[in-house]
């Protein structure tokens, strides 16, 4: 039974691995027929996978309500969002979901009129908070929070069309700081980040990094 | 006390929030349709997120909730349609029992068995089914992962030849852009006690780091005033019609 | 000092909200010049022949619609002023209303035709597995529009075989779709591509703009801003501009403030 649960998952991560990484150097049909499918496949399968996201966030407010933790009763809120908002997709304005999905129903109305601004807005509370940390914790304590801070009031300044009329030198050098010292930096960043990518990938299909098998045996 | 003022403030805000639509009704400025009420119910939601400001609240938390069981349907359904419909539903299934033309790809049975194998990781059981398909998936992003990121960020990322120019300014950037990018690189792979010529370098990659760190504080500053912005133009112009 | 220091951050929330508020009521405008990089995408479709092929990847939610909306719309206007054809697509399922709206709204504006003119491909999951396999076959990513249309079918796909056919490629993210585009598509099969991002996220950009892995970027309201300007159809981002101008100010005396009352109490907070 380990050859299935262990064996064959470090296979199949293996073949995968290594034919994919070779098929970019081999441009033939086969190798392009190959690739195309394989990437079909994995987008039907990540299709899947929402339901993951799904059963996670569900299990949790369940759980909640279950053992009517702190603040279960809303909790109650997000099946009914859910339930509300499935219903009228599957209803899809009378045509049900078999057919194709049509404009303008009460679906897209809960999501224009709900999901929008909500989201929209529930991101831009942080506006005000960062408002709140600028005045509260900016603070030019040591030399490197001093680059910081002065790269910062810069850079806010000088991206801003008010930026030219209180000094017009402001957005060329808040240019300069982009495309120069931040640049630099997160050219180096992405570098060590995609030689660190590079390392995880070889560690999964040489069976050494194995956390996405999860726990048990 | 502080009880009963906050519900006599919430009962308060809720009372002009209904006057204030009523009249908008009356007077034709909002439509008593699908749109009138759709920018109704999103004002609501909207002042129900900014009364977390206030402090935190009875009615910030059904909103909140509300939207996440909301966008959760909405992914729901948008990849019914998008993915599970066209994909499997339209290809394998429906030409299976129906006579559309088209025989049924017989193919697509594997992706969805590995779909469903997908959704196996929760069960007791069968839960270690599911590692054959993030094998699958992580094995073949792992696969072409190496040979894109080595040519598209490491390699590209490090040809320098079209920068040496005639302009002594183009150069000096140049250099102190080949600086940083060293630096920082050193800062970050170097896991020795940062001393003596490495430790200069470090230090060096440090600063441009702040740097780098004090330009993102400055745009994230920018992209969230820019959100705020965009909610108080729709609060202003949509809702109460103070401007075009 | 000390009180000054510990002053309700509801105070604070309101000196923004009035920073924002007034400027938008009182309207003041401020000139909003384009920067390279946003004329580098402004050049780049106007340099384009009626009829070329701009695939738009609205890869945003509604979080970054404030962002990224304005500059989306800006965009297709000037796409379809300039008569070319416009095919939509999402790999953020959230994104997926907003965008078939900006592209429905803009193209009816212009008289165009769906399935003619333009066409929203809708959402698909799988990020690089949806852009390699769009490089190998569009067709085969996409079977059906979101609409349920088959794609082989459409007419604005006409010439289109994979994402190598396309004449421009711009990518609309808040995430990290623009790295994704540049690695797993745009060095693989070989097209122009350009970006527009929120503002977070615009600062890791710059090594791919030096290194002409993008062509230009337009970078949160402001670029957007920067568009509207360009195309001379100055609408919300434009009008944001004076409220971004006048609450960066704000922050910035905040910093300052706070600072000099800092060193003033002897650096003990």
């Amino acid at each position: 039974m380990n050859f299935f649960k262990r064996t064959i998952p470090l296979i199949i991560a293996f073949v995968m691995g290594v034919l994919m990484a070779f098929q970019y150097y081999v441009p033939h049909e086969a190798s392009q027929s190959l690739l195309k499918i394989v990437t079909r496949w994995g987008i039907t399968i990540a299709g899947f996978a929402v339901f993951i996201g799904v059963y996670s966030l569900f299990h949790l407010h369940w759980n909640k309500i279950k053992r009517k933790l702190p603040g279960w009763g809303y909790s109650i809120f997000v099946f009914f969002g859910a339930g509300i908002t499935v219903a009228f997709g599957l209803y899809n304005g009378g045509e049900f979901f078999w057919n194709d999905k049509q404009q303008g129903t009460m679906f897209d109305w809960m999501y224009f009129n709900v999901q929008v601004p909500a989201g929209a807005t529930m991101f831009s509370i942080l506006a005000f908070f960062m408002a709140s940390a600028a005045y509260r914790t900016f603070r030019a304590r040591t030399s490197e929070a001093t680059i910081l801070l002065v790269a910062a009031v810069i850079v806010m300044l000088g991206r801003v069309p008010v930026g030219t009329l209180l000094w017009e030198s402001l957005p060329p050098i808040a240019d300069w700081i982009m495309s120069v010292p931040n640049m630099a930096a997160k050219r180096g960043i992405l570098i060590g980040v995609s030689i660190g990518a590079i390392a995880t990938s070889l560690k999964i299909i040489f069976g050494i990094e194995r956390a996405y098998l999860g726990g048990g045996d | 006390m502080i009880k009963n003022r906050e519900v006599s403030i919430t009962t308060w805000i809720l009372v002009a929030f209904c006057i204030i639509n009523i009249f908008f009704l009356v007077t034709g400025k909002l439509g008593f349709d699908a749109k009138g009420l759709g920018i109704i119910t999103a004002v609501a939601f909207t002042l129900a997120m900014y009364s977390f400001l206030y402090k935190d609240n009875p009615v910030f938390k059904i909103a909140e909730n509300l939207f996440v069981g909301v966008a959760m349907g909405y992914w729901i359904i948008i990849t019914w349609f998008n993915i599970l419909k066209p994909d499997v539903f339209e290809t394998l299934i429906v030409p299976f029992f129906n006579d559309t033309g088209n025989a049924p790809q017989y193919i697509v049975i594997i992706p969805t068995l590995l779909g469903i194998f997908m959704l196996l990781r929760f069960s007791t059981k069968l839960s270690w089914l599911s590692r054959w398909s993030f094998a699958f998936v992580v094995g073949l992003g792992a696969g072409i992962t190496i040979p894109n990121f080595i040519h598209a960020f490491i390699l590209k990322q490090l040809s320098f030849d079209l920068l040496i120019t005639s302009n002594i300014l183009d150069n000096i950037n140049t250099f102190l852009i080949l600086l940083g990018v060293v630096s920082v690189l050193i800062y970050f792979f170097f896991s020795m006690e940062h001393k003596g010529v490495i430790g200069g370098v470090s230090k060096i990659g440090v600063w441009y780091l702040m740097i780098a760190f004090g330009a993102s504080f400055g745009f994230t500053v920018m992209a969230r005033m820019s959100l705020l912005i965009g909610r108080i133009q729709f609060l202003v112009r949509d809702w109460l019609g103070l401007i075009q | 000092m000390d009180r000054l220091l510990g002053i309700d951050r509801r105070i604070i929330f309101i000196f923004v909200a009035a920073a924002i508020t007034i400027p938008l009521i009182i309207r003041f405008e401020l000139p909003v010049p384009a920067t390279k990089d946003v004329k580098g995408i402004y050049d780049k479709i106007n340099s384009l022949p009626d009829d070329s092929h701009i695939l738009i990847s609205f890869d945003y939610d509604p979080a970054s619609k404030e962002e990224l909306q304005p500059m989306a719309i800006a965009l297709l206007h000037h796409c379809f002023r300039k008569n070319v054809k416009v095919i939509g697509m999402t790999l953020n399922p959230g994104g997926s209303g907003l965008a078939d709206k900006a592209i429905t709204e803009a193209g009816e504006e212009y008289n165009k035709k769906y399935k003619e003119d333009y066409v929203f491909l809708g959402y698909k999951t799988g990020v690089e597995l949806v852009m390699i396999n769009m490089g190998e076959n569009i067709y085969s990513a996409f079977p059906n529009d979101f609409n349920g249309n088959p794609t082989a079918d459409l007419p604005v796909l006409k010439g289109v075989q994979s994402l190598h056919d396309f004449d421009y490629v711009i990518d609309l993210a808040s995430g990290s779709s623009i790295e994704a585009w540049i690695a797993f598509a745009k060095e693989k099969y070989k097209f122009d591509l350009g970006a527009g991002c929120t503002a977070v996220i615009s600062p890791d950009m710059y090594p791919f703009l030096q290194s002409d892995q993008l062509n230009g970027l337009m970078s949160g309201l402001k670029g957007a801003a920067e568009y509207e300007t360009l195309i001379n159809r100055k609408s919300s981002a434009v009008a944001g501009m004076s409220p971004q101008s006048a609450v960066h100010v704000l922050v910035v005396l905040f910093i300052l403030f706070g600072n000099t009352l800092y060193f003033l109490s002897g650096r003990k907070k």
